[in-house]
């Protein structure tokens, strides 16, 4: 596929790595015993540890360490049984020691490679640098005081893992992509609720462009974009922005920016010109962090089966196609929700259903599968009705307006509004013979346009209010009208 | 009736169980030793309400005989250890206004023994120093002085108000910390006996950091029962410091008066310096026959990059110093000055907050390890580190313990080598290596120079040996019969 | 290695001090005495030896603690000690990103 950016000059690549910062599911800090939970009032979940006070030490929290693992198997990645925590430092007020403990030359995880899947079908391989464990920062308001900003370190030593993308990514929706996939894992694997607009997954955008085949051009980094969309923009607005700055004939500064969202561009960040020395030295407070083969192992054998395999499975199992079943993964909730639909169901109807009517239900309504109206195992039960022809396609339809509307299961639905399939020969035969004699014009047009059966069968349906079988209702008046069967 | 000062630590134990006398009796006249020594400016927070209080709770516990193992018994604390709403300074302008809302495990620990807090000591200012001239509140004068001057003397450092205050009879005993030498070469200057156990025995947790891999909390005592006796009170493991050894903590009195008897003692050869003074080498004889004379045999012994410890101590110091004191940005704690820009704040608070020794050594971390010069001053030094355990490793598979001087002279006067930053450092060059290699050492008074000034000599031991190093402090103690101070001459 | 006055601003710049002009020369010849003493460290051959960053017990590696919520939920003390605070924040002057 081609990615290149029509220039007046050329044709330009577009080169783009991605660090994510993604906040771990634990009950505690990295390096203190408070708790992580989001949305408490400020500062109320701070240790004299996370506000730097002196003579406080860091302990670490053993989960964190095995969920970075966990992580990091999930990107097939490389565990290193031996890293090293390396102090960090740099003055900044959400940063109350003056230095984050994070990792620098002995990162936790090493070279890892994951799968990215794309809108028209293909999927590409994008490299995993690495994988590190470090502190987050606190959060500064701006906007309380006219001369004051406002610091809450609650989120000061949350753990974070830093996930560094090889620049594999050629496209802004190959970066989209990534970002997605990099989430639907870990969401798979419980270590990150992947949240962006809650900010447990932040990334950092590294856009450079350049003529192909030259070198690397200047990247410049753009921090802290939390959503998918902004993502994308972002991406755009850059790559324009570098592109027409070289054809002008300067040269891209290497810079740090930020996105704006409201003006959809991208701008320099003022405190982030002068460049840092963070004068990394190994924590002497910290021993290197050390486990056994056998340890992964055992973590290795509690992974939950991850989005390629499930699609696999999927394909295998369900006889779903590849391109269905990788809408149903991309979404760890998605395919939940499909597997708890699927259990006495069809699962090609299931999965229509879903994709089709489903999906762009819970769209309109502006909701997430995680809150549908419509409980799984109810959609299987309604897919079961269809399938054993208890009621009419068009009549499923109408049920599956009012599950939405009540909640109410599809067989109490169908009873209460008696709306079962009317499948009684007779019953039929009488109406359609009612319907032939009231219509003899159209009979005799029937000889010369067959295809005005389709008028007939939509009599038949409407006389039913729907519920006549549709299958049956064409037998017998093709029986009849066209002495066919 | 004698002044309950002039009591040790294990004789007030005593005389508390013997109900010779009650806490608050002796308490008070800690204090009133206390407040009229205030010339010698050790303490810089004192705290006699706390002290009465406690030891009214003290003698209600002895009644009962529910006592802790050092119940009623008054103590100086270093200002580097932070006491849970006692002004704790680190001695500095920068925390002049602290008070923490914690207590450091170390004086929870003795605290929950049933020991009272006398005072909050002086010292050099964020423990960088060796003479306790650095400090904010002014330096604390030794109370020794010379036979042959007046000027008043340096008590050593950084722990200088601990180890003066001991000498002064004030307080029973005093926690110290020591880096490169912070608690034994005051102690040598002094005439006090102070300890740096190995590395993990005391926790760190709450001891305002300097430098993190060195730092160690210990007890400077009057005498070498005592300070085995506070040792054991103040180790313990603590899982908030994943620095603190869960190794078994023993009775470190038990091994008072343990006989030596075919130990190794081994005698460094670097460590004779080139115009060392003839007293220092005549005391390190002496001492090697008091032990041999014990039954212990005398090893020549090797530490060959010993010369390399104390320019190996100045780089990773103040490395780890340079990081550990970057929390001091008047954001959270501590001196501030207000400005409308954030950079400008954070200048002008740790310009006015920091002495000029703490900006020379954050300034010297700084350096050695930005980018360009980590690789050839920090890593370098780290591995001529490993050179230096190494060295001491290797000497301990042939000796249990090495004997040496504790430090290069006698007390010297206030102001002598304040301006000379390397002539100061020297004065830690056989105290150094031990912290770089983690190890247990003690100093003991020895003897006094031609001056009258007290001499020490120093033990060194293998990781976790405190016990042996007590069972040969104690010979030379016995030996040396070191007299403390007999005119008390600063006492208003 | 010799440290000139730009070298000294610089490391003043990160350390977050500040000197005045007649103290820059005085510090300037204090770190270039300690420098020219520590320097001595480049003749010890240290080839293939590793660096000891720890002097402590290292037979287990890092201890670790269960993930549990045991601190923190005191702001009252978490900000007792600040200079500048307002209604459980700390105050700094204005950061503009």
């Amino acid at each position: 596929m081609n990615n290149l950016i029509e220039g007046k000059t050329g044709d330009w690549e577009l080169v783009i790595g991605i660090e994510v910062h993604a906040q771990i599911i634990s009950n505690s800090k990295l390096f203190s015993g408070s708790s992580t939970s989001f949305g408490s009032d400020h500062n109320t979940q701070v240790s004299f540890v996370d506000a730097g006070m002196p003579g406080m030490l860091p302990v670490i929290n053993s989960v964190c360490v095995e969920q970075a693992i966990k992580t990091g198997l999930g990107l097939n990645a490389k565990i290193n049984n031996f890293s090293i925590f390396d102090r960090k430092n740099y003055f900044y007020p959400d940063l109350p020691q003056g230095y984050q403990i994070s990792q620098f030359e002995q990162p936790i995880v090493g070279n890892g490679m994951i799968t990215i899947d794309l809108e028209n079908g293909d999927s590409k391989n994008v490299g995993i640098e690495r994988l590190h464990l470090e502190q987050d920062a606190g959060k500064s308001l701006h906007d309380q005081h006219p001369s004051y900003s406002f610091v809450d370190l609650n989120r000061s030593g949350v753990a974070l893992m830093e996930i560094v993308s090889m620049p594999d990514m050629r496209s802004p929706e190959e970066a989209q992509a990534y970002v997605k996939k990099l989430r639907n894992i870990m969401k798979y694997l419980q270590t990150c609720d992947g949240n962006m607009e809650e900010g447990s997954l932040r990334a950092d955008i590294n856009v450079s462009v350049r003529k192909p085949g030259d070198d690397l051009g200047t990247r410049c980094e753009i921090k802290n974009v939390n959503s998918i969309k902004f993502i994308g923009q972002a991406i755009v607005y850059e790559a324009k922005r570098q592109i027409d700055m070289i054809e002008k004939g300067n040269q891209v500064e290497q810079q740090t920016r930020l996105f704006d969202p409201k003006k959809g561009q991208t701008r320099s960040m003022r405190s982030k010109e002068e460049s840092h020395d963070y004068r990394y030295f190994p924590d002497p407070d910290l021993l290197p962090l050390t486990f056994t083969d056998d340890f992964v192992d055992e973590i290795k054998k509690t992974l939950p089966e991850l989005p390629d395999i499930r699609r696999k499975r999927f394909i295998d199992t369900y006889g779903l196609s590849s391109y269905d079943s990788n809408i149903l993964v991309s979404e760890k909730e998605t395919a939940d929700y499909f597997e708890e639909a699927v259990k006495n169901s069809n699962p090609k109807l299931v999965c229509n259903w879903v994709i089709g009517e489903l999906f762009s239900v819970l769209n309109k309504m502006n909701k997430s599968i995680e809150n549908c109206p419509i409980k799984a195992k109810d959609l299987g039960e309604l897919i079961n009705l269809i399938d054993n022809e208890t009621i009419t396609g068009r009549i499923a339809k109408d049920v599956f307006e009012i599950m939405l509307d009540t909640g109410d299961d599809p067989i109490s639905i169908v009873e209460s509004n008696n709306m079962r399939q009317v499948n009684d020969l007779s019953e039929i035969e009488a109406i359609i013979d009612k319907i032939i004699e009231s219509n003899p014009d159209q009979v005799k047009t029937l000889s010369e346009k067959p295809n005005l059966i389709g008028w007939f069968v939509g009599q038949a349906m409407k006389e039913t209010a729907g519920k006549a079988n549709p299958k049956t209702v064409n037998e017998i008046l093709n029986k009849k009208l066209l002495n066919k069967g | 009736m004698k002044n309950l000062t002039e009591l040790c630590l294990y004789e007030a134990r005593e005389g508390l169980l013997n109900k010779d006398f009650t806490s608050k009796e002796l308490v008070l006249d800690h204090i009133d030793k206390m407040e009229s020594s205030r010339s010698l400016n050790a303490f810089i927070t004192e705290t006699p309400e706390i002290a009465i209080k406690s030891a009214e709770k003290s003698d209600l516990k002895l009644i009962k005989e529910e006592n802790g193992e050092l119940e009623g018994i008054p103590l100086g604390v270093k200002d580097m250890f932070c006491t849970k709403g006692v002004l704790t300074t680190a001695s500095s302008k920068m925390l002049s206004n602290f008070i923490p809302p914690y207590e450091s495990t170390v004086t929870e620990n003795l605290w929950s023994e049933g020991a009272i807090l006398l005072g909050k000591l002086n010292n050099d200012e964020f423990a960088m120093g060796s003479s306790n001239e650095t400090s904010f509140y002014g330096p604390v004068i030794n109370p020794w002085k010379s036979n042959n001057d007046q000027i008043n003397l340096v008590p050593g450092g950084s722990s200088g108000g601990s180890s003066a205050s001991v000498a002064a009879n004030i307080g029973l005993g005093a926690l110290g910390t020591d880096t490169g030498g912070s608690i034994r070469q005051p102690a040598s200057f002094t005439g006090t006996v102070g300890l740096k156990p190995t590395y993990g025995r005391c926790s760190r947790w709450g001891i305002i950091a300097f430098a993190s891999s060195l730092d160690q909390a210990g007890p400077i005592t009057r005498n070498v029962r005592d300070n085995s006796i506070l040792l054991k009170s103040m180790c313990s493991h603590d899982t908030k410091d994943t620095t603190s050894s869960s190794k078994e903590i023993p009775n470190f009195e038990n091994a008072i008066g343990r006989s030596i008897k075919g130990l190794k003692v081994g005698i460094p050869n670097e460590f004779f310096l080139d115009g060392m003074s003839n007293e220092i080498i005549e005391i390190w004889d002496k001492g090697k026959d008091w032990l041999k004379n014990s039954g212990a045999e005398i090893i020549d012994i090797s530490l060959p990059n010993t010369k390399y410890a104390l320019p190996c101590y100045y780089i990773i110091a103040p490395a780890e110093a340079s990081s550990n004191l970057a929390r001091y940005d008047g954001v959270r704690f501590g001196h501030s000055v207000k400005s409308s820009d954030i950079n400008e704040m954070y200048k002008a608070t740790r310009s006015e907050g920091f002495g000029d020794e703490v900006k020379r050594r954050i300034m010297i971390g700084t350096y050695v390890l930005s980018s360009g010069y980590y690789d050839a001053y920090y890593l370098k030094a780290q591995k001529v580190r490993s050179l230096i355990t190494e060295d001491y490793s290797k000497v301990f598979k042939d000796v249990d313990v090495i004997l040496t001087p504790s430090t290069p002279s006698s007390a010297f006067g206030l102001d002598e080598k304040s301006n000379d930053p390397i002539s100061m450092y020297l004065n830690d060059i056989f105290t150094v290596p031990v912290n770089l290699a983690g190890l247990p050492a003690i100093s003991v008074p020895a003897t006094l120079d031609s001056n009258g000034l007290p001499l020490g000599l120093q033990l060194i031991g293998r990781p976790f040996e405190e016990e042996t190093i007590y069972s040969f402090a104690k010979i030379i103690e016995d030996s040396a019969n070191f007299k403390n101070i007999e005119k008390q001459w600063w006492l208003k | 290695m010799s440290l000139d006055k730009d070298n000294v601003i610089k490391i003043a710049n990160l350390s977050k001090i500040s000197f005045k002009d007649d103290e820059i020369e005085k510090i300037l010849v204090d770190l270039n005495q300690i420098i020219d003493w520590v320097d001595q460290l480049a003749e010890v051959n240290t080839d293939k030896i590793s660096p000891t960053f720890s002097s402590f017990e290292n037979d287990k590696g890092m201890k670790k603690r269960e993930d549990i919520v045991s601190d923190g939920d005191y702001r009252e003390d978490i900000t007792i000690n600040a200079p500048n605070s307002e209604e459980g924040f700390f105050l700094v002057p204005k950061v503009i990103d």
